[in-house]
C-alpha cells in the first residue's frame, strides 16, 4: 500500500528471498557469556543489493558486521558469506608506515599491484596522493583511500561500518555520491551500518532496523535515489519509531513537569 | 584578574618592541659555544700559571698534543679498535638475544609465560654486579668483557620490543584480518612495524648501556683497549692520556646516538614530525 509512496514494509512471511544470495544467515545467534547479542537472526543479501542497517548502540550491529567480515568465529552456525568481501571502518585504519598506494593493495600479490592501486585511487579522486603518507591525509581523504582499498579487491560484498560518521556534513554528502557511483560501477552487494536515518534513506534499497539482536523492521525503498525527498520525512518517522524514539523526543526524559510539580 | 590583563598587555607590548628592534643576537652567532670555550680558556690559563698542576689535570693544549701524538703513533686507533670490537661483539649478542626473546614473548602466550618472568628477575640484577662472577666463570680475557656488555644490553631491547608488540593497535590488526592477511603477514605488515619505534628506543638505551659497561669491564686486567690506556696512564700519572681517552668515550657515545637517530630518521619517515623536517 505504501509502494506508490516510494517505500514499502517488507513482510518476511511473504517476502521471496533471492534464489542465490551473497549472504545467507539462518537463525544466527551470538552470545558473550550470559549476554545474547544476536538472537536468531535471518538475513539474505542479494547480489548488488544496497542495504542499510540501523540500530542504536548495543543493538548488535557491530557484532553482525564483524561476523559478515569474517572477524569472528562462526563455528556451528548457518552462515554463508562470500570470500571476496571488504570492509571500510569508521576510522580509516590505514597503516601509517605504508604509503597510500601500498595500503590500498595490502595483502594483494602478483604483478601490476601498483597499477591496480593507481586505478583504484584515481576512481576515488586521489591518484595524485599515491605516494603520500597516511598521516598527512585529511579525514575525508583517508576514508576515500579506505574505499579504494576495499574496491581494489572487487568484492562481491562491501561492508561499511559507519564510514562517514566522523566526517563533516559537506564531506559526508560528497562521500554518499562517491559511494553510490562506485556501487553503480562495480555492483557489489553493500551493507552500510549507520545510526543516521537520513543516510540510510538516501543510500539504500532496503533498510533494516536491528534492536536487541533481532531485525524489528524492514523497509524496501523503490523510489530512485534523488527522488526520495517526498516521503523521506514519513519514512524517517517510521524508522525512528522502530528505533525506540521519534521526532517528538518521547524517549527523552522531560524535566518541565517535575518543575511544575515542585511549584 | 584586572592586574593579570594589564600584565598581559605589558608583556605583549614588550614582546612587540623586542621583535621590531634589530638587535645583535648571541644565539645566532654560536652563542651556545661561548661558555664551554670560556671554561677551556680558564683551564688553559690556570695550567699555564701553575694553578692547576699537571698531575691533577693536564692543560687542554697538552691534551691536544697528546691526542695528535697518540693518533700518529697508531696507539689510539689500535686500542680504540679493540674497544670497538668488544662493544660490537657484546651488542651483537645482547641485541640479538633481546630481539629473539622479545619476539618470542611478544608474539606467543606460551613464550610470554616462559620468558617474561625470567627477564623480570634478570632486570633486578644490575649487570655490573655480575662482574666478579663473570671473572670467576670466564677468567680475565675478552670473554667476561663481551659477556657483561651482552648481559647489560639484552633487557632494554627485550622490554621495548615486547611492549611494542603488545601495544599494537588492535583495530589495525582487525583491518588486516578483514582483508584476509595470514597470521605471518599480519605480523610482518602490522605488528612489527608498529613495534619499531619502541624497539628503536630500546636500541638507543642498549647502546648507551654498552658504553657504560665497556668502561667498567675494561678496568678488569685489560692488555689492550681504551680502559687499558687509562689504567696505564693512571700508573704513570699521565692525566693528558686519561683526558684523551675520556674524550674518545664521549665521542663513542655521540656516535652511537647519531647511529640510532639516523636509523630512526630512515625507518620512521612516515611520522609527521619527521616528514615535515
Amino acid at each position: 500500500m505504501d509502494a506508490r509512496l516510494g517505500f514499502s514494509t517488507v513482510d518476511s512471511a511473504v517476502h521471496q528471498p533471492h534464489p542465490d544470495p551473497v549472504v545467507r544467515l539462518r537463525d544466527f545467534t551470538r552470545r558473550f557469556g550470559a549476554n545474547t547479542i544476536i538472537d536468531g537472526l535471518d538475513l539474505d543479501i542479494a547480489p548488488g543489493e544496497f542495504i542499510a542497517l540501523l540500530g542504536r548502540s548495543g543493538s548488535g550491529k557491530t557484532t553482525l558486521l564483524r561476523t559478515l567480515a569474517g572477524l569472528d568465529e562462526v563455528r556451528g552456525q548457518d552462515v554463508e558469506v562470500p570470500t571476496s568481501r571488504a570492509v571500510v571502518f569508521q576510522d580509516a585504519r590505514l597503516l601509517p608506515w605504508k604509503p597510500v598506494w601500498k595500503n590500498v593493495t595490502l595483502g594483494l600479490k602478483g604483478d601490476g599491484v601498483r597499477e591496480r592501486s593507481e586505478a583504484a585511487l584515481k576512481e576515488v579522486g586521489l591518484g595524485h596522493r599515491m605516494d603520500a603518507w597516511p598521516l598527512t591525509l585529511s579525514g575525508g581523504e583517508a576514508q576515500r583511500v579506505a574505499l579504494a582499498r576495499a574496491l581494489v579487491r572487487e568484492p562481491s560484498l562491501l561492508l561499511l561500518d559507519e564510514p562517514f560518521a566522523a566526517l563533516d556534513a559537506l564531506t559526508r554528502y560528497r562521500m554518499h555520491d562517491l559511494v553510490l557511483s562506485l556501487w553503480r560501477t562495480h555492483r557489489p552487494a553493500v551493507l552500510i551500518v549507520t545510526h543516521d536515518v537520513e543516510e540510510a534513506i538516501a543510500l539504500a534499497d532496503r533498510v533494516l532496523v536491528l534492536d536487541t539482536g533481532r531485525i524489528v523492521a524492514q523497509e524496501r525503498i523503490t523510489a530512485p535515489r534523488g527522488e526520495r525527498a517526498s516521503f523521506a520525512a514519513r519514512l524517517r518517522e517510521k524508522l525512528l519509531s522502530h528505533l525506540g524514539g521519534d521526532d517528538h523526543g518521547d524517549g527523552v526524559v522531560r524535566f518541565a513537569p517535575i518543575a511544575e510539580a515542585a511549584e | 584578574m584586572a592586574v593579570l590583563t594589564i600584565n598581559n598587555r605589558f608583556g605583549a607590548n614588550g614582546g612587540r618592541l623586542a621583535s621590531t628592534t634589530p638587535r645583535f643576537s648571541l644565539s645566532r652567532f654560536g652563542g651556545r659555544w661561548l661558555s664551554p670555550l670560556a671554561l677551556l680558556l680558564l683551564w688553559e690559563a690556570g695550567s699555564r700559571i701553575g694553578l692547576i698542576p699537571e698531575r691533577t689535570l693536564a692543560a687542554p693544549s697538552a691534551v691536544l698534543g697528546t691526542l695528535v701524538e697518540m693518533v700518529m703513533s697508531g696507539e689510539l686507533p689500535s686500542n680504540l679498535l679493540v674497544s670497538f670490537a668488544r662493544v660490537a661483539a657484546g651488542l651483537l649478542i645482547g641485541v640479538g638475544l633481546g630481539l629473539a626473546l622479545g619476539l618470542v614473548a611478544g608474539l606467543s602466550r606460551a613464550g610470554e609465560l616462559a620468558v617474561d618472568p625470567l627477564m623480570q628477575i634478570k632486570r633486578t640484577i644490575p649487570a655490573l654486579a655480575l662482574t666478579p662472577l663473570f671473572i670467576v666463570w670466564f677468567g680475565i680475557g675478552e670473554t667476561p668483557k663481551v659477556a657483561l656488555i651482552a648481559f647489560g644490553t639484552i633487557f632494554p631491547v627485550y622490554l621495548n620490543l615486547y611492549s611494542g608488540i603488545r601495544g599494537v593497535d588492535l583495530r589495525l590488526l582487525d583491518a588486516a584480518k578483514s582483508f584476509g592477511l595470514s597470521r605471518w603477514e599480519q605480523v610482518w605488515h602490522v605488528v612489527l612495524p608498529s613495534a619499531l619505534p619502541s624497539l628503536l628506543v630500546g636500541l638507543r638505551y642498549a647502546l648507551s648501556v654498552s658504553i657504560l659497561v665497556l668502561v667498567v669491564a675494561e678496568q678488569i686486567n685489560a692488555s689492550a683497549g681504551l680502559g687499558y690506556l687509562i689504567n696505564n696512564a693512571r700508573d704513570f700519572m699521565r692525566t693528558d692520556i686519561i683526558v684523551v681517552c675520556l674524550m674518545v668515550y664521549a665521542i663513542l657515545g655521540l656516535g652511537a646516538d647519531w647511529l640510532v637517530r639516523t636509523i630512526e630518521a630512515r625507518a620512521l619517515i612516515w611520522r609527521p614530525s619527521i616528514v615535515e623536517l
